[in-house]
């Protein structure tokens, strides 16, 4: 049986009149049933880009290449009727930003309801009522709160609206796209206890997308740690996050932000210098500008992700002195 | 599942219940306290005008001191000012809105009569207008920089600049008149023939033919307000997060756009034409003069040129009332459509 979610040397660019911005650069990951991958990079290295082409969400001014395969098919290429039945039934979002991803004049009730509507038309009401109750109850909601609007939830309630309608047609496959950016550190907690929880008990599939790596650490089986719009690092999420063998994963998790701290969000602490402006990469390896150990050599060649030496198999870096001695 | 649903329990925040009920009083004490206001100013408007009320009104009628007097009587215009004040309250609230001076016929009787004409032009305008403009804005929004776009922008923005009195005179001279070879086809005033027979059929069209051009000036003056919005609205709301997570659910681009994109960006142009019905004499008085239609604006445009002083009042009276009226029923829509303004 194939993997879940299998994406193949997916690239994406916008247009923007300055010219492309090079979003996505050559990107393979694979989720397995059952398993939580976590994605993490700091903001604009197309964590949310990555999101969006997994149900080929990404704006009109995109230009992508490569293969996102959801269960096998491949939904760039797939046609519109066969992709909006895929979109939700088989892998849903948990989108960025809970506030803007919820209509905010609908209630929370209406809009749970409705991809079970659009997908399965002849549901009755009292199904479709009992189903939200359910959904609701599964994320720590009481019922009641099923005729709130958005404005009328908590942050984190909120979020966990967004996690019942990513849940309501029993998708194998959820991408959430920094579920706990923008919350308090207890309310993160929970979520993330949530999320664990639900990838228990549903034997979800999981992408869980943060710019915190400590938080991937928790939950997830294996990470992929992303700069400007490449997999730099990957590996088991224990082993990437206690011994980090790209420089950019060092400054990540050497950094240790506390969880919640929105700075680390834009300058991880320990790493000098400016995110890239993905118009005018340098030749080489993107980091080189800000990386304590660049040689003249990471400035000719990007170099690869592969096993370096002396790693565990399935732990691959994209740093031409990851093998070496510290 | 367990402990989390426990701790979120916990850390729920009471629900602020929105309360419609509350609301629409908030919003209609405000409208009542807007109209006793409207009263007050309605009253002292008039009557501290710089010298004798009785002659500047009388204005050159009155041939002896003894007339003037009786006028003076006849109006109560010799009582002292707050006596003065609560009867014209009094009057006002029971209807009694005085006697024309050129009809001699009360002036509530007069602005009645008036009053559907004018509610036929300006209703028919609106609607026409408010349907029409939705839908050019709408398809501008979609097509935003192609052709159908530039075209319907543009000549919006046109007639947007244009106005209403030049459009009516336009539409008189071409099409009522005729140019050139082509001989006029519609009346240039009036609402009715002479010969025409009320409550016949033939009567509703002769109506409907006498209101065709000035209800197409009216309509073209609103439509570019509402296409605008509804185009800027909308655009708006093209570009919100809530409208990937409607496609990411498998709606169809139409479906995204009817359930989604459309009713929100509708809200703004709903409290725009509420609040333009408000402007229902004010807008009438340039097309109903231009087009000689007996409405509310040529009864005011009239009664300026005499001056009758209580048939002005009364217009007024009217005129605030539906601004007044049209901000209300504007205020509650909103409120009823968009939940964020009710809490
Ligand atoms: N519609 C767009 N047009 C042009 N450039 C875009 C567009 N969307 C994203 N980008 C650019 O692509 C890059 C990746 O953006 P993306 O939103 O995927 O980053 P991210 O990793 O999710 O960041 P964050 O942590 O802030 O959410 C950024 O440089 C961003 O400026
Ligand atoms: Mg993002």
């Amino acid at each position: 049986m194939g993997a879940l979610l299998e994406v193949r040397d997916l690239t994406v660019s916008y247009r923007t009149n300055e010219g492309p911005v090079p979003a996505l650069r050559g990107v393979d990951l694979t989720v397995e049933a059952g398993e939580v991958l976590g994605v993490a990079g700091e903001s604009g290295c197309g964590k949310s880009t990555l999101a969006s082409t997994v149900l080929r969400l990404q704006p009109k001014d995109a230009t992508v290449g490569g293969e996102v395969l959801v269960n096998g098919s491949d939904v760039l290429t797939l046609g519109w009727g066969d992709l909006r039945a895929l979109r939700w039934a088989e892998a849903s979002i948990v989108f960025q930003g809970a506030l803007h991803s919820l209509n905010p004049v609908r209630r929370i009730r209406d809009q749970i309801a409705e991809p079970i509507l659009v997908h399965d038309p002849g549901t009755s009401d009292d199904e479709v009522e009992r189903r939200v109750g359910e959904l609701l109850e599964q994320v720590g909601l009481p019922r009641a709160r099923s005729r709130a609007y958005p404005h009328q939830l908590s942050g984190g309630q909120r979020q966990r609206v967004m996690i019942a309608m990513a849940l309501a047609c029993r998708p194998k496959l959820v991408v959430a796209d920094e579920p706990t950016t923008a919350l308090d550190v207890m309310v993160q907690a929970q979520i993330l206890d949530l999320l664990g929880g639900l990838v228990r008990d549903l034997d979800l599939g999981m992408v869980l997308i943060s710019h915190d790596l400590s938080v991937l650490s928790e939950v997830c089986d294996r990470v992929v740690v992303m700069y400007a719009g490449r997999v730099v690092e990957l590996g088991a999420a224990a082993e990437v996050f206690d011994d980090p063998l790209h420089p950019y994963a060092q400054a990540l998790t050497g950094a240790f932000p506390r969880i919640g701290d929105p700075r680390a969000r834009y300058a991880p602490a320990g790493l000098a210098g400016d995110p890239p402006d993905l118009r005018t990469l340098p030749d080489g390896c993107s980091f080189a500008p800000r990386c304590p150990k660049a040689v003249d050599a990471c400035r000719t060649a990007e170099p690869p992700l592969v096993t370096p030496p002396g790693a565990a198999p399935g732990r691959r870096a994209a740093c031409i002195r990851a093998g070496e001695p510290a | 599942m367990s402990a989390t649903l426990v701790a979120a329990g916990g850390s729920t925040p009471t629900l602020r219940r929105p309360s419609y009920a509350k609301y629409v009083g908030g919003r209609v004490l405000g409208a009542l306290g807007s109209l006793a206001f409207v009263l007050v100013v309605n009253f002292f408007l008039f009557r501290v005008l710089p010298g004798d009320p009785a002659r500047t009104l009388g204005r050159g009628r009155f041939r002896t001191e003894e007339q003037l007097e009786a006028f003076r009587a006849t109006y109560g215009l010799d009582q002292p000012l707050p006596q003065q004040f609560l009867t014209f309250l009094k009057n006002t609230l029971t209807g009694d809105l005085g006697v024309s001076l050129r009809y001699r016929v009360p002036v509530s009787e007069l602005i009645l009569d008036r009053l559907w004409p004018t509610l036929l032009l300006v209703g028919t305008s609106t609607l026409l207008a408010t349907i029409i403009g939705i839908y050019l804005g709408m398809v501008s929004a979609w097509n935003r920089g192609k052709t159908v776009d530039r075209v319907w922008t543009g000549s919006t923005l046109t007639l947007y600049s244009m106005p209403e009195w030049w459009l009516g005179l336009l539409l008189i001279a071409t099409l009522a008149v005729g140019f050139g070879p082509v001989p006029g086809m519609f009346p240039t005033g009036g609402l009715h023939s002479v010969d025409a027979d009320p409550g016949t059929f033939g009567y509703v069209l002769d109506t409907a033919w006498h209101l065709a051009l000035p209800v197409t000036t009216l309509t073209l003056a609103y439509l570019a307000d509402y296409a605008l919005i509804m185009r800027s609205s909308l655009l708006d709301e093209i570009g919100e997060d809530y409208l990937v997570t409607a496609r990411a659910k498998g709606l169809r681009d139409l479906q995204v756009r009817r359930r989604h994109a459309v009713p929100n960006a509708l809200l703004p142009t709903t409290t725009l034409v509420a609040i333009n019905l408000g402007f229902v004499v004010s807008g009438a008085i340039t097309i109903e003069t231009i087009f000689s239609i007996p409405g509310l604006g040529l009864l005011a445009t009239e009664a300026l040129s005499i001056p009758d002083y209580w048939v002005l009042q009364g217009v007024f009276l009217v005129a605030s009332a539906a601004v007044i009226l049209a901000n209300l029923l504007a205020n509650l829509l909103y409120g009823l459509l968009d939940p964020r303004v009710r809490t």
